[in-house]
């Protein structure tokens, strides 16, 4: 179900509804034990004043008397006490039946519409009894002086239909006001839901760009969290886009500013009249298609990386890559590696490739950096591959950028182009492995460790 | 005229150092935004060129930190981000002109032409002075109508005493306009120029302020 609305409206109305019908089961059974007690009462009461009237009136023929003389007597008619009864208005009429029985069995006197059969009970007191298919509610008065049984009874049916009628009187006009009810509702909830519908028509009439969060001020608490969550989401999509800008920025600097340098220097070299100053104009443009070279390198291995193409995995000795690497990469004659022989021995199941383009540019990073000095490159428990430099190191708030593609800190020589470690990320991320980028604790430098996940290296040959 | 260059990639930096020096521009170079700033309060410059993407930051800082001096300096934008909306953010940071790379270096020469024109308020295209027109696009010198061949330092030279008529300038000015910082001074070479061009336009063309320096001749 789209509509809160709706949601709120038949989850109210279902409530209100449930309640009613509790308050009606409530007030059914409540008014039903208490009708029992008064119309008890009334039967108690109204059976002490039939049995006051017995003693006020005739005397009583003795259960001897009567049972001596039957035949002289003309059978006695049962007398008639409707009037002794008060009757109830309405359709509650004849409710109370009255018999007055002897001992002997007679009966002596019935109200009007008191059925023939026996109502009374051997003892004194409530009973429910069964008679003609109907259940009669009785109260029995023996008077053993008198000779005479009086009860007085009402039929539960009668009793039921009462609170029936009751209840109906309730719920009728509950019923009737149910729609009125519902109408009420579903216009409160419409006013109710208005700041909701307000933050939404904001937030729809706003721009595709707009990132602006949502002011918070006015909306009230419950879709607090709503906006603080939408509010946060914007800042997200707002940094992912800055981001997204940035490297767009970054790349087109990169790859821009070589062009220019090419172009620039190409014209200098046609206009020169000076041999030298064309000269020099050409050996830039050489050192300029060199650098946009290593450039278009490093774009295609990102693109190789990025694509997810076909690993070759197969036994590799980390040291020998390494060593083989390291001879691969330029470096000036102040700059030393250094390769721990423990490495020699290690062998993994890796795609050597990608491996050599994850250790070679961490090799280019750490030469990049650096004038002079060592470049140390070791295993470090179980499979971890660390490479330290000597380097100035990455201002601290750098670290978590120098990832990113292009970026270029503030410490980088121009030979840089921001790619090397975002290529050495994707392929650590390409072999499995966690490449972390810190400053060293001991000294200067950067410590690049490649965290291959334990239990990796398998030696080859028994470590001397 | 001497213009600062701020650009972080070597070979483009020496491509325009070189290439407005043949179109007759003295360029000094440096690599960062805190260098440009060092440069800028302490010598005066008829432009500046400015790469909006510094390894120390964004050249918009350099640019804000000169206009907040009152530095009225032209500066143009050299940059890899050309859209619309960036160069509307480069203008109006303060900048007076804006190239997206890669650009056209007599493109290049031109603008700053222009914008060290305006700067200082000249309608004209040519310096004149009396009988003396000098055109800085074509690095040509005219006396009275006749052409007169010059080289491109006497030019710099003469040029730079048409701006002001009559005002003194040094020697280490002149020297400083001819060969910005990364060349090497040669001893004597003003003399050399200043020699060169009187016997050209004539021996009282400019005048030798001893112990000051030289001027324009302010005609009678």
């Amino acid at each position: 179900m789209s509509s809160l609305r709706r949601r709120l409206f038949l989850i109210l109305l279902a409530a209100t509804g449930l309640i009613w019908l509790c308050a009606v089961a409530w007030i059914s059974m409540g008014s039903r034990s208490e009708l029992e007690h008064v119309l008890d009462t009334r039967l108690k009461e109204a059976a002490r004043m039939v049995h006051s009237l017995v003693m006020a009136g005739d005397p009583v023929q003795g259960a001897e008397k009567s049972a001596q003389k039957p035949a002289k007597d003309p059978p006695v008619q049962p007398r008639d006490l409707a009037d002794a009864v008060p009757s109830e208005p309405g359709g509650y009429e004849r409710q109370l039946s009255c018999q007055i029985w002897s001992f002997d069995g007679r009966l002596l006197a019935r109200s009007s519409g008191a059925p023939d059969a026996v109502l009374a009970e051997e003892r004194e007191g409530f009973a429910d009894r069964e008679v003609g298919g109907e259940t009669w509610r009785v109260y029995t008065i023996v008077d053993p002086e008198k000779n005479v049984r009086v009860v007085v009874g009402d039929r539960i049916g009668l009793r039921d239909r009462l609170v029936r009628d009751l209840v109906a009187g309730l719920a009728a006009p509950a019923l009737l006001a149910m729609p009125l009810l519902g109408l009420l509702i579903w216009w409160s909830l419409g006013r109710g839901l208005r700041p909701l519908n307000r933050a939404a028509e904001q937030i729809a009439a706003r721009e595709g760009e707009d990132m602006r969060p949502i002011p918070p001020d006015g909306a009230p608490d419950e879709i607090q969290p709503l906006i603080t969550a939408l509010n946060g989401l914007f800042a997200k999509v707002e940094a992912a886009r800055a981001h997204e800008r940035d490297v767009t920025a970054f790349a087109a600097h990169e790859l821009r500013t070589p062009l220019a340098g090419l172009k620039t220097q190409a014209q200098v070299a046609l206009a020169a009249g000076e041999t030298g100053v064309r000269e020099n104009a050409l050996r830039q443009i050489l050192v300029s298609v060199d650098r946009s070279t290593r450039l278009v390198r490093q774009l295609l291995a990102l693109a190789r990386l990025d694509a997810g193409a076909p690993v070759d995995t197969r036994d590799v000795s980390i040291g020998a890559l390494i060593r083989d690497m390291v001879a691969a990469v330029p470096h000036p004659p102040e700059v030393i590696t250094v390769i721990d022989p423990d490495l020699d021995p290690m062998v993994r199941q890796l795609d050597p490739d990608t491996l050599t383009l994850l250790l070679r540019n961490l090799q280019e990073n750490a030469v990049q950096n650096m004038t002079a000095g060592t470049i140390r490159w070791r295993g470090e428990g179980a499979g971890r591959l660390v490479v330290e430099d000597e380097g100035p190191g990455i201002p601290a708030e750098e670290l978590g950028l120098v990832r990113q593609r292009f970026y270029r800190g503030r410490m980088t020589t121009a030979a840089g182009s921001g790619l090397g470690l975002a290529i050495a990320d994707a392929a650590a991320r390409r072999l499995g492995a966690q490449l972390d980028i810190a400053n060293r604790t001991d000294r200067p430098g950067v410590r690049a460790s490649v965290d291959f996940g334990s239990g990796s290296w398998s030696a080859s040959a028994p470590i001397r | 005229m001497r213009i600062l260059l701020v650009e972080d990639d070597p070979v483009l930096a020496d491509g325009i150092r070189a290439g407005l020096g043949l179109a007759g521009l003295t360029v000094d170079a440096v690599t960062s935004g805190a260098d440009a700033q060092a440069a800028l309060a302490g010598l005066r410059f008829d432009a500046v060129v400015l790469d909006l993407m510094l390894p120390d930051g964004s050249g918009l800082d350099v640019l804000a930190a000169l206009r907040a001096q009152q530095d009225a300096t032209p500066v143009l934008l050299l940059t890899a981000l050309d859209e619309t909306p960036d160069r509307i953010r480069g203008l109006d940071a303060g900048a007076d002109d804006y190239l997206g790379k890669p650009f056209d270096l007599d493109e290049l020469a031109a603008r700053l032409r222009a914008l060290v024109r305006r700067g200082v308020g000249r309608a004209s295209p040519l310096l004149t002075h009396g009988g003396l027109a000098l055109d800085p696009a074509m690095l040509s010198v005219n006396l009275d109508g006749h052409a007169v061949p010059v080289s491109r330092r006497e030019f710099a030279v003469l040029s730079m005493l048409v701006e002001r008529p009559g005002v003194i300038r040094s020697k280490g000015e002149l020297e400083e306009r001819l060969y910005g910082w990364q060349e090497e001074v040669e001893s004597n070479t003003v003399e050399v120029y200043v020699h060169n061009l009187r016997a050209k336009l004539g021996r009282d063309v400019i005048e030798t302020v001893r112990g000051l320096g030289y001027r324009l001749r302010v005609p009678a």
